[in-house]
């Protein structure tokens, strides 16, 4: 029973499973595909582009992991999930992975049985609110009705920032982004609250986004990142190093379309082990030597993704802020790779 | 001697070939396969549960929710503990469900008559509203409430205000409240006083009229009861409350009570559905007395509403009631259809964020389904002791 029992929290599931978890990265490959959770759709971090693939900046979590693991960035099935039902498809192994706005929290980590792989966006909650209303601070909320998802950390703080500050709300809760948004359009609430990088988005896609203002207040840290179950640690660290090999590409000046140039002109030692001219890397973690570079080169570095799909150029229009890397004024830092 | 040499032991031979003690034993062993293995499926769960790393038990229904909840029956905080949340779900799918029956067995037997009637463009509408609202799914017939109809009404300072201060807009309908004063309890009193009043005047009329055979307005007698004393309390006692009206403050409206749409649009979208099948087993039911009786009744000189009421829907009833059960446990558990537009009932609010919140799957939904289960059964046991009051008893 003991190794071959999987828990899944799926009722049903749980209780018939008898799968071995074992070797994820060998099962990926067996597969030729990585099955990842995604939101159902947020512009910017996960939705169907016009092609109808799937875009994004977590999209391209999946892809680079697609990258390392396979070899091909497109070898990725996205499964949509609301934020009632990503953990019960992660722990029922409905999916390999979840990269979807999932903030880092003591309970998830520990309780839940998940592992984070890390950071890929330091974000915070905030209030959207129309401009006609006239308020300037998240401070002048008393009273008001709040639009907000449920089973998210954000309903909880929330309640939270009311009670602290002494002040009524009445929550009007949905379950996808979408049906928040038509329900904030159609004056259901009088303000918004997710996290701020989720009010840019949600923003972006109104009918007149300028009718709208994100107030100052940021009342909660949002670490988002990607997570997989307990249990394999190598998948695991497939993950957490598939995202610090964004990061270390940024900081040393690696993108998609130079990549192959500075494989041969480097003399970092860092960068030489980082694209596999140097030690057995990619190996240890079940992989070709080659993995970081098809990341590097399919998906480009953080600042890459970051700037195609949520960055100050594009509808989203988010600058880096704490999202830049920390040797630009922002805390975005990956360990040494050695 | 002879039976104690050649006696063959009686019990012996008999007992592999008794057909009923082999009966009894296929049945333990049957028994202890199916105990085996939902031991194996409840061990096998824990196991893996534990495995995980994942907590399991009740032990969270202590711990506080955290969250906020838009429409509840009692007290709630967001301090209040999980199981506070759990009994505010129950209550309001309780709730809905409670006045969703009402309403829909009103409008489906208004419904079952009218779609009987010898007036063409009577039972045409009937007939219509019958085919129309029984064939689209209900899901949608909610989403078309809220998302087409409620969330389309005025934003909340343009309202239509409806005799000063009844409120309706995208926000739900505000209408003033009543606060209690002291004496005010003279008033519902007075309307259990009615309620029971009525009960001894139907008595009391039923053995009149099988004594004498004379009628009696018992309808128009029994509503003067059970609201002509309230009213008389209440101004006996003065008028003892004062009104809460809903004004426009700040935000919103301060004062006064308001229906949320998330529930205005699920209960139109049960009642309305569920009235449809109530309808279609009300004609059904009616069409199956034979009309003989009707005949009979006219023939007697009965006036054709008092036979409808006294000869016909008694005799219907007894074929109404069993596919009734179902309608209404139908309505009950669609009520679960909730989410969809985030109206906090057991399945919104329970197996949707506390099973989130708390990552307790298993516990929640076990929760959940034995409470559906609980109130089904109950249902149904209420409305089959109904049943057998009504039945034809066998002389």
């Amino acid at each position: 029973m003991k190794n071959t029992a999987i828990l899944t929290l799926g009722v049903g599931a749980a209780m018939f499973a008898t799968a071995a978890y074992a070797g994820m990265v060998d099962d990926i490959k067996k597969r030729g595909e990585l099955i990842c959770g995604v939101t159902t759709g947020l512009a910017g971090f996960a939705a169907p582009n016009d092609k109808g693939e799937w875009a994004g900046f977590d999209v391209d979590i999946c892809r680079a992991v697609a990258a390392g693991v396979l070899g091909d960035s497109m070898k990725v099935k996205f499964v949509p999930t609301t934020g009632k039902s990503r953990f019960p498809t992660l722990q029922s192994g409905e999916v390999d992975m979840l990269a979807r706005n999932t903030t880092w929290t003591f309970d998830r980590d520990v309780k839940l049985g998940f592992e984070f792989a890390g950071v890929n966006f330091y974000d915070g909650q905030g209030f959207m609110v129309r401009k006609d209303l006239g308020v300037k601070s998240a401070l002048e909320l008393d009273g008001a009705t709040v639009c907000v998802a449920t089973g998210s950390t954000t309903e909880l703080n929330l309640g939270d920032y009311f009670r602290a500050n002494n002040m009524k709300y009445v929550p009007v809760v949905f379950e996808k982004s979408d049906e928040i948004r038509a329900g904030y359009i159609a004056g259901r609430c009088d303000a918004y609250t997710t996290d701020r990088s989720g009010l840019a988005a949600q923003r972006s896609q109104m009918p007149n986004p300028d009718a709208h203002v994100v107030l100052p207040e940021v009342i909660s840290k949002e670490p988002l990142g990607p997570l997989v179950r307990h249990g394999d640690n190598q998948w695991g660290d497939v993950v957490r190093w598939t995202l610090n090999v964004l990061i270390i590409a940024e900081e040393k000046g690696l993108t998609s379309a130079n990549v192959d140039g500075m494989k041969g002109s480097t003399n970092d030692p860092e960068v030489k082990r980082l694209l596999g001219m140097e030690g057995e890397y990619g190996a240890r973690l079940g992989l070709p030597n080659d993995w970081a570079l098809n990341i590097i080169k399919q998906v480009g570095n953080y600042s890459e993704t970051y700037e195609r799909n949520i960055g100050p150029n594009t509808p989203i229009g988010l600058t880096r802020g704490v999202n830049a890397a920390w040797n630009k004024g922002g805390i975005l830092y990956s360990p040494p790779f050695r | 001697m002879a039976v104690a040499e050649g006696g063959v032991k009686p019990g012996k031979a008999s007992f592999l070939y008794d057909a009923r003690i082999r009966a009894i034993v296929y049945q333990v062993i049957m028994a202890g396969a199916v105990v085996m293995f939902f031991a194996w499926l409840t061990m096998n769960t824990l196991d893996n549960l534990e495995q995980r790393g994942i907590a399991s038990g009740f032990g969270f229904l202590n711990h506080p929710a955290g969250f906020g909840v838009p429409f509840s029956l009692i007290e709630y905080t967001e301090a209040s503990p999980y199981r506070t949340v759990f009994i505010l779900g129950v209550l309001n799918t309780l709730f809905v469900s409670f006045v969703g029956i009402i309403l829909a067995t009103i409008v489906g037997f208004t419904l079952g008559v009218m779609r009987l009637s010898k007036n063409y463009l009577i039972s045409r509408i009937a007939a219509v509203y019958l085919e129309t609202f029984r064939n689209i799914p209900l899901l949608l017939q909610i989403l078309f409430w809220y998302i087409g109809v409620l969330q389309l009404m005025p934003q909340q300072r343009s309202s239509i205000i409806i005799f000063d201060n009844v409120f309706v807009n995208n926000r739900g309908i505000f209408y003033p409240a009543l606060k209690a004063e002291p004496g005010f309890m003279a008033v519902p009193i007075a309307f259990l006083v009615g309620i029971v009043a009525t009960f001894i005047l139907r008595g009391w009329v039923k053995r009149r009229r099988d004594a004498t055979g004379q009628g009696f307005p018992t309808v128009w007698a029994g509503l003067g009861l059970i609201f002509g004393l309230p009213i008389i309390a209440a101004l006996v006692t003065g008028l003892p409350w004062t009104w809460s009206l809903p004004r426009l403050q700040g935000f919103g409206f301060k004062g006064g009570s308001v229906i949320i749409p998330e529930f205005l649009a699920l209960l139109l979208a049960l009642t309305i559905y569920t009235a449809a099948f109530i309808g279609e087993i009300v004609r059904a039911g009616i069409q199956a007395v034979s009309h003989g009786q009707t005949e009979a009744a006219h023939a007697l000189g009965i006036k054709p509403g008092t036979t409808l009421r006294l000869v016909i829907i008694p005799q219907a009833m007894r074929i109404i009631i069993p596919p009734l059960i179902s309608q209404y446990l139908n309505l009950v558990k669609n009520s679960s259809l909730a989410p969809a537009i985030g109206y906090p009932e057991m399945t919104q609010v329970w197996a949707g964020t506390v099973l989130n919140q708390s990552g307790q799957a298993l516990e929640c939904i076990a929760m959940v389904m034995g409470t559906y289960c609980i109130i089904s059964l109950s249902i149904s046991g209420v409305m089959n002791w109904y049943n057998a009051r009504v039945a034809l008893v066998g002389r």
